[in-house]
């Protein structure tokens, strides 16, 4: 791949790394990233991949932006509140950097279009706010063999996995099934930090790259947990589960399932 | 000295740091194992520090030479991927 001289410009940085060069760069340049949700994670994590140089980022969201969201989605702006997030987000990816292409999916994601929806893409996110949406990415990520690269954030603390299917487990492995609603926090229980979905969409980010560069070890078989009260980060060891329910030696769930909506999601 | 075989030439006068190493890389990257890269400069920095790049990524300085009042030549041996 032959760069013009701004893009030698812009992603010199990148180029002059051991690691990277005009060869990662250029896997950079060819790699399609599925960004599940424009919100908190959704936004930071595009935002870099954009400005990395991805080639395609699509990202699915069916929210429009309110004013709440401005104290932590960072692609959005007054000026766009009351727009579809999606499109909110591709105004300002695409004005950081015109040589990636954006694709705004304004829908919600089900268990009838997902694997569709994935199957040309290299790389899956998870910046969703739900637990219905997360165990619908794992199992459709494990099902279609796509690595996963899911976060989540919640009052000061957030976490992060990599998911490679067939290599390492997967979500189920770790939580086999969604917490009853019940158990979910309430609307007025979900604060958040807003510089929190910034600590781990950049982590997420990071993962992404490792994986398009095939560079590093990535999160595979671990959680890191990151609480922003305490500044600490945590490693936790996740073995995979012979028998998970969706990746295990004799998987019972075969289909995609969709669960309730009965969550508050951090809207 | 004795002339050696110049499989790639390029010319990064004007050039200013880091983009005098880019566009160095760049080129080296696109060699192959064993092959030697010419590269003209004018900037004495440059001429300081992109031997020292090169030898850090595992390549070869063949010879560093400063060929008139403003520029520099730069013999460079590719050695890994
Ligand atoms: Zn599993």
């Amino acid at each position: 791949m032959e760069f013009t001289d701004d893009q030698v410009m812009r992603y010199s940085r990148h180029i002059i790394l051991p690691e990277v060069g005009g060869k990662g760069q250029e896997k950079i340049a060819q790699a399609k990233v599925f960004i599940i949700g424009a919100g908190g994670l959704g936004c930071p994590v595009g935002f870099y991949l954009t400005a990395a140089g991805v080639g395609t980022i699509a990202m699915i969201d069916n929210d429009d932006v309110e004013m709440s969201n401005l104290q932590r989605q960072i692609a959005h702006r007054v000026d766009t509140i009351g727009m579809p997030k999606v499109e909110s987000a591709r105004n300002t990816f695409q004005a950081l950097n015109p040589d990636v292409n954006i694709i705004a999916l304004r829908q919600r994601i089900s268990k009838h279009d997902i694997l569709d929806l994935i199957k040309d893409y290299d790389v899956i996110v998870d910046g969703s706010d739900n637990f219905p949406t997360r165990y619908l990415v794992n199992d459709a990520c494990v099902m279609a063999r796509k690595p996963l690269v899911s976060g989540a954030i919640l009052r000061f603390e957030g976490q992060v996995t990599t998911i490679i299917p067939g290599e390492g487990p997967c979500y189920r492995c770790l939580f086999e099934e969604p917490p009853p609603a019940g158990l979910v926090p309430s609307c007025q229980e979900a604060g958040v930090l807003g510089v929190l979905p910034g600590v781990i969409g950049g982590l997420q980010a990071t993962e992404v790259l490792k994986i398009i560069l095939q560079k590093g070890e990535l999160l595979k078989g671990e959680l890191l947990i990151y609480s922003a009260l305490k500044t600490t980060f945590r490693k936790v060891k996740v073995p995979k589960n012979a028998s998970c329910p969706v990746c295990g030696d004799t998987p019972t769930i075969t289909e995609l399932l969709d669960y309730d909506e009965d969550y508050c999601s951090l809207r | 000295m004795e002339r050696k075989t110049v499989h790639k030439h390029i010319d990064i006068k004007g050039l200013v740091c880091p983009y005098t190493f880019v566009k160095s890389k760049l080129a080296i990257e696109g060699m192959e194992i064993g092959q030697v890269l010419e590269i003209l400069l004018d900037s004495e920095e440059a001429s300081n520090n992109i031997p020292k790049s090169m030898v850090d990524h595992g390549h070869t300085v063949l010879n560093v030479e400063k060929i008139n009042d403003t520029d520099w030549l730069l013999l460079i041996r590719k050695e890994k991927e």
